[in-house]
C-alpha cells in the first residue's frame, strides 16, 4: 500500500471505515496502481477480500503485491481471499467442450444480454463466507470486495444498466448488509466535453457509478502534456454524508509511480521540479 | 508470464542425424565446465531472453528498433496491436519481419488471415542477413576424416577445428537476440521451410455468405488457435518433459469487413463486441501459454473512437502507424528522411507497477534495405535538413 495515500485518505490498516464505495476511475490514463494499493491495504487491515480480477492474470497480481510486501498466494490459502481469475474462467464459457466444467460466474459471456446475475450470486457467496468461524480457521474482518475493471464488462457486450444494477445489488450486499466496503475501477477513454453515441455506454456507466460512491479517485494525465517525472493528476474526491446533507470536497494532487509504491504531491511539488 | 515455470532447459542443440563418429568420442562442444549461476531457474529457449526490467521473458519482434521502444522486446504471453497505415504497407512489413524473427530463431508460427491465402505472408517474407545464420542444408554431412569438401571450406588458420561440425553456428544465431533481414530478398524456401508454420485461413472454416459468418469467425479463429496450442504443447500447464518452445501468433486485418464485422462499415455496429471479446479471449489464452501475437487492425476505417479505445486496452502493447505515401506529406521536403510516423498508443506493465515510457512521443520510422529504423523525428524548423546542418557547421566555426 501507498503510505502518502494512506495519509491523504486519512486510512490505515488498523482502522477501516466501513460501508464506504471508493470508485476509481480514470480517463485516457491507467489507474491500475491504485487497485493493487487497496489489495495490498485490506488484506493487510485482515478483511476478507473478494477480488474479480477480470483483466489480467493472477499471477500478474501476486508478482505487484509481492513488491508492496503482501503474498496473495498464502491469502489465498488461508481462505482471506477469494480471487476469481476472469481470462481463465472465460475460456471454457468462450470456447465450449463437451466434459468442462465450467464456473457459473463468468456466464454472461455467452449471453450478455441476460446481465450479471450469475457474477452477483459468486460476489455474495464469496463475501458471506466470512462470517462463519470454522475449526481452525481464523476470522476475518468484514468483506471487501474489489473489481478489476469494470469496464471491460462493456467490451464483453454487457449493458451499461445491467453493470450498474450489479454495482447497486453488490453494494446494498457487501457495504449495507455486511458492512464491508466496495472498490471499482472504471475507465474512460474519449474527452468530456465529446457527446459521442459510442460513448454512452462508458459515460453513463462512469456517471451512474460516481453519483453511488462515497469516495471518488479520478486519474487523469497532466492537462499540460506528457511528463515523464509527474505521471498524471488524482483528483480526490469524498462525498460526506453528515447531517448537514451531502457535501462533497475535492483534492487534488500529482502522482509518480515507482517500482515498489507511488509518491503523491501536490501540484508542483515534484521533486523534478523543486 | 514464464518467471514461475522450475525448468531448466538444456540450450544445447540434439545431436545432428548423420554424424559419423560416436557421441562420446566427440568434445562436447556445447557444454562448458562454467554454469552461470542464476537466481531463480528461468526457461532458456532460443530466440527469448529476459528483461532487466522486470525479468519477464521478451522475443524479438523481427526490428531491433520496435523492440527497444517496447521496452527490449515483445513479453511472452502479450498481444501487439498494429493499427495500420493507410495501405497496410508498412503493417504487413513488420507482420513479416515479426514471422522471419520466429523462422530464424526456430518458433512455431501460426498466421491467420480472412481473404488472402496465408501463405502469400509467408511466401513474403524477408531474407535474414546470412552471415551468421546457418542454412540447414540436409545433404552436408560434415567430413571428420579424409580430405576438406573443397578449397574453400579447409580452413588455413584454425585447421584444428576443421573437423568440428557446422551445426555450432546455428546455435549462436538462435541464442542471439533479434536479428536483421534484408527486404530487397524474399527468404529462402529451404530456411521458411525449416520451421513449422500452422494455417488459420477464414474461408475454409466458415463459408462467407453464411449467416453464421458475421459472428462466428472470432470464435473460429480462437477454437483453431487453441487447438494448436493444446497439440502442440505450448499450454503453460503442460508437462515439462518436453522441450518448450514459442509460438509466434500473426492476425492480419482483425476488424475489417472480411472476417465479418461491420465495424469498419456501419458508425454504430450491430455486434460492436464481437471483436472486443475475440481479443479478450485471446488475452485468455496467451496468458496460459507460452506464446505472443501480433494483430493487425485497420484502425482508419473504424469511426467510432470510443471503440477504438477499448480494443487498444484489451491489447498489451499497441503502435499506430502513419505512412506519408499518397499523402501531401510525402513530396514535402521536411519529412523526406522519413517514411511515416509511429505513435507508440500503450505500452503495458505487466507483474510491476510502473510502465516504461517511450522517453520520446514523436517517432518516425522509415524502411530501409537492411533495417527498419524508428527514431524521434527532429523537427528542423522552416529550413529542413540540409539547411540546419549547413547552419550548424557555420556556428561550429
Amino acid at each position: 500500500m501507498f503510505t502518502e495515500l494512506n495519509s491523504i485518505l486519512s486510512s490505515s490498516p488498523d482502522s477501516v471505515t466501513p460501508g464506504e464505495f471508493i470508485l476509481v476511475s480514470d480517463r485516457q490514463s491507467d489507474a491500475s496502481f491504485l487497485i493493487h494499493h487497496f489489495l495490498s491495504f485490506y488484506l493487510r487491515s485482515r478483511c476478507k477480500v473478494v477480488f474479480l480480477g477480470l483483466v489480467q492474470s493472477f499471477r500478474h497480481y501476486s508478482a505487484v503485491s509481492q513488491r508492496l510486501g503482501v503474498s496473495l498466494t498464502q491469502a489465498k490459502e488461508k481462505g482471506q481471499l477469494v480471487f476469481m481469475e476472469g481470462l481463465k474462467e472465460s475460456l471454457s464459457v468462450l470456447i465450449p467442450q463437451a466434459d468442462n466444467t465450467e464456473s457459473q460466474a463468468m456466464n454472461f459471456l455467452r449471453d450478455p444480454p441476460v446481465g450479471l446475475r450469475s457474477l452477483y450470486e459468486f460476489v455474495r457467496s464469496g463475501a458471506v463466507g466470512s462470517g462463519r468461524a470454522e475449526d481452525g480457521a481464523e476470522e476475518w474482518g468484514p468483506p471487501v470486495l474489489l473489481v478489476d475493471d469494470v469496464s471491460v464488462l462493456l467490451s464483453l457486450g454487457v449493458d451499461a444498466g445491467a453493470v450498474l444494477d450489479f454495482s447497486h445489488y453488490c453494494r446494498a450486499a457487501v457495504c449495507s448488509q455486511m458492512k464491508g466496503n466496495m472498490v471499482m475501477l472504471v475507465r474512460c477513454n474519449g474527452e468530456e466535453e465529446e457527446e459521442e453515441d459510442g460513448e454512452e455506454g462508458a459515460e453513463a456507466l462512469l456517471k451512474g457509478l460516481t453519483h453511488q460512491c462515497s469516495l471518488n479517485l479520478h486519474v487523469q494525465g497532466l492537462p499540460t502534456g506528457y511528463c515523464k517525472d509527474i505521471h498524471g493528476q488524482v483528483e480526490v474526491c469524498w462525498k460526506r454524508r453528515q447531517g448537514d446533507g451531502p457535501h462533497t470536497q475535492r483534492n487534488l494532487f500529482q502522482y509518480k509511480v515507482h517500482d515498489k509504491g507511488a509518491s503523491f504531491f501536490p501540484r508542483g511539488t515534484s521533486s523534478a521540479v523543486l | 508470464m514464464c518467471n514461475n515455470i522450475d525448468v531448466i532447459i538444456s540450450n544445447m542443440a540434439a545431436p545432428v542425424s548423420g554424424m559419423g563418429e560416436a557421441p562420446a568420442e566427440r568434445l562436447p562442444i556445447n557444454s562448458t565446465s562454467f554454469q552461470k549461476k542464476t537466481r531463480s531457474k528461468l526457461v532458456s529457449i532460443p530466440g527469448t531472453r529476459p528483461s532487466v526490467q522486470n525479468g519477464q521473458l521478451l522475443v524479438s519482434t523481427g526490428v531491433t528498433s520496435l523492440d527497444y521502444l517496447l521496452g527490449g522486446g515483445l513479453a511472452v504471453g502479450t498481444v501487439l496491436l498494429i493499427e495500420e497505415d493507410r495501405y497496410d504497407s508498412y503493417s504487413r512489413m513488420i507482420l513479416k519481419y515479426f514471422l522471419a524473427e520466429g523462422v530464424v530463431c526456430r518458433h512455431e508460427l501460426f498466421v491467420a488471415t480472412a481473404q488472402d491465402n496465408p501463405d502469400d505472408i509467408l511466401q513474403e517474407l524477408p531474407a535474414p542477413i546470412l552471415d551468421d545464420v546457418a542454412v540447414p542444408k540436409a545433404v552436408e554431412q560434415p567430413r571428420l576424416t579424409g580430405e576438406p569438401q573443397d578449397s574453400l571450406d579447409a580452413m588455413k588458420i584454425a585447421w584444428r577445428y576443421q573437423h568440428l561440425p557446422k551445426v555450432q553456428s546455428a546455435l549462436a544465431s538462435s541464442s542471439r537476440f533479434g536479428h536483421y533481414y534484408d527486404v530487397s530478398k524474399t527468404m529462402e524456401a529451404e530456411i521458411r521451410q525449416a520451421a513449422k508454420c500452422h494455417r488459420f485461413c477464414l474461408p475454409d472454416h466458415v463459408t462467407p455468405s453464411s449467416t453464421a459468418h458475421r459472428l462466428e469467425s472470432y470464435s473460429a479463429l480462437l477454437k483453431s488457435l487453441q487447438e494448436v496450442i493444446h497439440r502442440e504443447g505450448f499450454d503453460l500447464a503442460a508437462p515439462m518433459s518436453k522441450s518448450r518452445n514459442i509460438l509466434r501468433v500473426g492476425l492480419h486485418s482483425l476488424g475489417s469487413a472480411l472476417w465479418g464485422d461491420d465495424l469498419c462499415c456501419h458508425d454504430k455496429p450491430r455486434h460492436r463486441h464481437a471483436l472486443t471479446t475475440f481479443l479478450y479471449g485471446l488475452r485468455a489464452l496467451l496468458r496460459s501459454s507460452l506464446s505472443v501475437a501480433v494483430v493487425t487492425l485497420p484502425s482508419h476505417l473504424i469511426q467510432d473512437r470510443a471503440l477504438m479505445g477499448s480494443i487498444t486496452r484489451l491489447c498489451d502493447n499497441a503502435i499506430a502507424l502513419e505512412s506519408f505515401k499518397g499523402s501531401e506529406r510525402e513530396t514535402n521536403p521536411l519529412y523526406k528522411d522519413y517514411h511515416g510516423l509511429l505513435y507508440v498508443r500503450q505500452v503495458p506493465h505487466l507483474n510491476c507497477l510502473a510502465s516504461q515510457l517511450p522517453d520520446h512521443k514523436d517517432l518516425a520510422f522509415k524502411l530501409k534495405r537492411k533495417q527498419f529504423s524508428i527514431e524521434p523525428y527532429k523537427y528542423l524548423g522552416a529550413f529542413g535538413c540540409e539547411e540546419a546542418r549547413r547552419r550548424s557547421k557555420r556556428k561550429q566555426l
